[in-house]
């Protein structure tokens, strides 16, 4: 065994101290019809040749390209001193905090966590973090339904499909329904969230609606009425959940200027690597009224029999282990090292700095969208965006595959991420960062330009995209 | 000497001082807000603390080491098996080809990590005897949630809408009961026999068609096979219920009970326990569920699917219309699931039939020399990975409780038990060493208990005034649930404004 620290003589001592010849007694207790069978897998793998191995494996992914995919994960910069702090043993090997005397570290850099994120939300309650965006906001549905004693739920459209999928799982159980608000389908407020939709969803008083959830920027990227959203959810009583982006609410207003009971988000974005969907940090939080219902861990600041201050796990009666039954919600776990990581990035980038990111992504963004232009590619829908937009490219799934031939990663397919919206169809949704360079967005539109034989993209039939395409790229190969 | 460093920090909101900081990232042009309206835009910015890098680091190096950890000791924590983790797999999780790959990245850019999801799937079926595997479930008690829900499910499809009742033996882990609430199910309570196993004949009594599954922790939270394992899933299928494990304790039984084969129909695997990673402080972990024929219509999406190219690709969104849908967003903690590959790869099959081995004999080893310290309620019997002992008597003796030894433990340079859980066993410590720890660290530790047990008569002060070393004490745990300060109010105007 690799990292097993035992010798015979070990083992030897071990078995005659409990009085048996072999370890086989000890699993005596294993009814004898129920005994397993050999575990069929490979033969242990040698430090050296796992090392290969898994380089091997993470060589035939390619991250090399020039990537506008963002679509709820985000590429940013990560300052090194994260991840070196990251793998600090003390960090990354100890468990949940249940021994406060030797768990200050984890204990205060959680209060600390729910400290920044509250100051960036604008909220007072912040939990220790959830799995990820999507269990974030399914949770956050769920605490408005607790918290009005309704039992449904309306969440726009434009908010990511993932997220809305998995409240929909959450929502199985508990005989609660969840409609989704459409969005304007043309005009200045095209993609964003139905208002004269909403108003009439939440106009029937005999199916009372317990929480409104809105995505600020949405997932098409644009920017939603989000005061205008929450002034209806309040009018009919119920409570409003803003699904947010962290690093934008350095210049978005937070969703406690805006009135959000509730606020949700991916952490991601703070200083963590996509790495292919998690772990993330799902963020979740709420004003003082609704503390009782926040499910997860709560840190608190208290103090020791020496009057000494610390930092002590608290309002335990919600969770699981004590209530069982009764309890908020089944979450044991958080994504502690996460909430961790993202403590680190906002303390080491700073206010001025995190604006500075939402800044410059808007910027580089803008600088995509006048590239695009250039080239005769537009953009879907009119409203204001801050760093991700759809663009109209007819037959966008067969451009978005040779584009990556040419090393371009051309944001995400809406035909294939959203195949039931028709208005969708030709629409790639692309996204640029503070690392998005001018000379990746001079390969995405070269590439581009070619696969749609510079003539304005509306005239190019469906389906052929020839012009004069490099050698190899105009055959199609697929992938 | 304290177990732990002792330097207590301010906090980053008192370290700050505004002005500093700044050098990571360029300056974007002046007018690059210019095109957001006003209205949507923030108005006070956020009050960050404001630091340069070695201040940063330094507060987060001088509070890692108030946390105690596997890599500075012995960490016996029953139930949550804090083994070895292994540092090739934080090396391989961090490589750029893995790191870096985009959760809707094109199947044809990755095909690396396809290849080793669909691997891990593989392995994690034959570990535990089942059909197929979900690595979606972001966490353990997430794993319960889709498979409680795969078997509401199943009971649907067949047209069985009375079965709301989901039956727990009183020893089972919080989860359990929390989950089948969360899933829309009453949870019954079925207390445990004498001997700490499933009490049959209350199972017989409360099985019934309202039953739609029942969940058994198997070895239990005391660390004890269920002897009547599998007169208990007669029973259940009989009744026409589902069987599901939860499989915390699963480092106990590799290569020597597969639950599916046993007869279980559903089961999640906690990889930061069984397969090594890393706890982080109390995350992230994974939860990857499998399941048995009955239940494979019914996992989550996307699942990791052959293509036929011979590659490797995504389940398409609505591909298996009888799916429960997506717990979380994208597949799955992925990074994660790197590292659990890395290990199970490093073991191969024998390697973890050797863990199981090796955790069982170390927890029988520490059980027999504590057995004339401490009450052990199920000390006739072996236990698997971990086992329960008791304060009890020695609390009637000396009024000394479980959690006074716990912090006198600390004292000793240990991380105690899990204590109070379960919570059937009076003054219970669940003690759990795991297969990494050397012979000399199981003595010291026994002896470090049994020292405690003699001050606890000759000198109770020093047990229940304990810890005495350590950078705080006892906390005030009261005033902070009654009066919680759950954040830090940074002084208004302790921000500078931002530049425009």
């Amino acid at each position: 065994m690799p990292y097993g620290p035992h010798t015979p003589a070990d083992r030897a001592r071990m078995l005659a101290t409990i009085g048996i010849d072999s370890v086989d007694e000890l699993f005596s207790d294993i009814p004898e019809g129920l005994r397993a069978s050999p575990l069929d897998l490979p033969p242990p793998e040698p430090e050296l040749e796992l090392a290969a191995r898994l380089e091997d494996l993470a060589g035939r992914n390619r991250v090399d390209l020039a990537s506008f995919l963002g679509a709820g994960v985000y590429r940013h910069y990560s300052p090194a001193a994260i991840d070196q702090i990251l793998l600090r043993g003390e960090w990354y090997t100890a468990y949940t905090p249940y021994q406060p005397e030797i768990s200050q570290g984890t204990l205060q850099s959680i209060y600390e966590y729910e400290s920044l994120m509250a100051e960036l939300l604008g909220l007072d309650v912040v939990s220790a973090s959830h799995y990820d965006g999507a269990a974030a906001t399914a949770e956050a549905a769920l605490m408005t339904c607790r918290a009005t004693r309704r039992e449904r739920v309306l969440v726009s459209r434009a908010v990511h499909r993932h997220y809305r999928e998995t409240m929909a799982t959450y929502f199985q159980g508990g005989g609660l329904d969840l409609e989704e608000i459409p969005l304007v389908a043309g005009g200045p407020a095209a993609g964003t969230t139905d208002l004269v939709a909403l108003e009439r969803l939440l106009a029937d008083p005999s199916r009372p609606v317990a929480g409104v959830v809105a995505g600020q920027p949405n997932f098409l990227g644009l920017l939603e009425p989000m005061a205008e959203i929450g002034r209806l959810a309040h009018a009919a009583g119920a409570l409003f959940v803003a699904v947010v982006e962290p690093v934008s609410l350095a210049v978005l207003a937070p969703p406690g200027a805006y009135g959000a009971d509730i606020a949700a988000g991916e952490g991601q974005p703070l200083g963590i690597a996509p790495q292919y969907g998690g772990p993330y940090l799902g963020i979740l939080a709420s004003t003082d009224a609704l503390v009782r219902q926040i499910p997860g861990r709560l840190v608190g600041m208290t103090s020791d029999v020496d009057g000494k201050r610390a930092f002590v796990m608290t309002m335990r009666a919600r969770e699981q282990d004590i209530r069982r039954e009764k309890a908020a919600s089944n979450i044991c776990t958080n994504q502690a090292l996460l909430a961790l990581a993202a403590s680190v990035y906002l303390a080491l980038i700073g206010p001025h700095g995190l604006r500075d990111v939402a800044a410059l992504g808007a910027s580089r963004a803008a600088e995509l969208e006048r590239a695009l232009a250039e080239i005769g590619v537009g953009r879907l829908h009119p409203g204001p965006y801050l760093n991700e937009f759809v663009i109209r490219v007819p037959d966008a799934p067969t451009v978005h595959r040779r584009l990556l031939d040419r090393g371009v990663l051309a944001g995400l397919v809406l035909a294939e991420a959203e195949p039931d919206d028709p208005s969708l169809a030709d629409g790639l949704l692309v996204c640029a960062t503070e690392v998005t360079t001018t000379d990746e967005i001079a390969r995405f539109t070269a590439g581009l330009s070619d696969l749609l034989g510079d003539r304005p993209a509306v005239e190019i039939p469906s389906g052929r995209g020839a012009g004069r395409s490099a050698p190899g790229v105009a055959s199609g190969t697929p992938r | 000497m304290s177990v732990t460093g002792s330097r207590l920090q301010p906090t980053i909101f008192e370290k700050s001082s505004p002005g500093r900081g700044g050098g990571k990232i360029p300056h974007p042009p002046n007018d690059a807000l210019d095109r957001i309206p006003a209205d949507a835009r923030r108005s006070v910015p956020p009050a960050l603390p404001e630091m340069n890098e070695p201040e940063v680091v330094r507060h987060y190096v001088n509070l890692s080491q108030l946390n105690y950890a596997v890599d500075t000791g012995f960490y016996p924590l029953g139930s949550c098996t804090m083994k070895w983790n292994p540092k090739l797999n934080e090396w391989a999780a961090r490589l750029p080809g893995f790191a870096g790959l985009h959760p809707l990245a094109p199947d044809a850019i990755a095909q690396g990590t396809l290849q080793l999801l669909f691997e891990l799937e593989a392995a994690l079926a034959e570990i535990s005897g089942m059909e197929a595997v979900t690595l979606q479930p972001a966490a353990g008690a997430q794993g319960e949630l889709t498979g409680i829900l795969m078997i509401r499910a199943y009971h649907r499809a067949h047209g069985d809408l009375e079965r709301t009742e989901v039956l727990v033996p009183d020893s089972s882990h919080g989860t359990n009961p929390a989950t089948a609430t969360m899933a829309g199910f009453t949870t019954v309570t079925v207390p445990s026999a004498a001997d700490g196993g499933v009490d049959l004949d209350a199972f017989r009594a409360a099985l019934g068609p309202r039953t739609a599954a029942v969940m058994i922790t198997n070895p239990s939270t005391l660390g004890l096979f269920e002897a009547r394992i599998g007169e208990l899933l007669d029973a259940v299928h009989g009744a026409g219920a589902l069987a599901y494990m939860d499989g915390a304790n699963l480092n106990a039984i590799l290569g020597r009970f597969k639950p599916g084969e046993a007869g279980f129909d559903v089961m999640h695997f906690n990889v930061h326990k069984t397969f090594s990673t890393p706890h982080g402080g109390g995350g992230p972990g994974a939860g990857p569920v499998g399941v048995g024929s009955k239940l494979v219509p019914f996992l989550p999406g996307p699942r990791v699917l052959r293509a036929e190219d011979g590659g490797y690709r995504l389940e398409r969104p609505a591909e298996r219309p009888t799916s429960i849908g997506r717990l979380r967003a994208f597949v799955g903690n992925t990074g994660v699931l790197v590292r659990a590959y890395a290990y199970i790869r490093a073991h191969g099959g024998s390697g973890l039939r050797e863990v199981s081995d090796d955790a069982v004999l170390a927890a029988n080893y520490l059980k027999v020399r504590l057995a004339g310290t401490f009450d052990e309620p199920y000390g006739d019997r072996a236990c698997k990975h971990e086992f329960v002992a008791s304060a009890a008597s020695l609390k009637k003796a000396t009024g000394v409780r479980t959690l006074d030894i716990a912090k006198r433990l600390i004292d000793y340079g240990y991380h105690p038990p899990t204590i109070y859980f379960p919570l059937t066993v009076e003054e219970g410590m669940l003690i759990e060493p795991t297969e990494t720890e050397p012979i000399e660290t199981l003595d010291a530790f026994a002896d470090a208990l049994i020292a405690i047990a003699g001050e606890a008569r000759s000198h109770p002060e020093l047990v229940l005034e304990a810890p005495h070393a350590t950078p705080v004490r006892r906390l005030d745990e009261a005033t902070a649930a009654r009066q919680p300060n759950l954040r830090w109010r940074p002084m208004a105007g302790a921000e500078t404004p931002c530049p425009d």
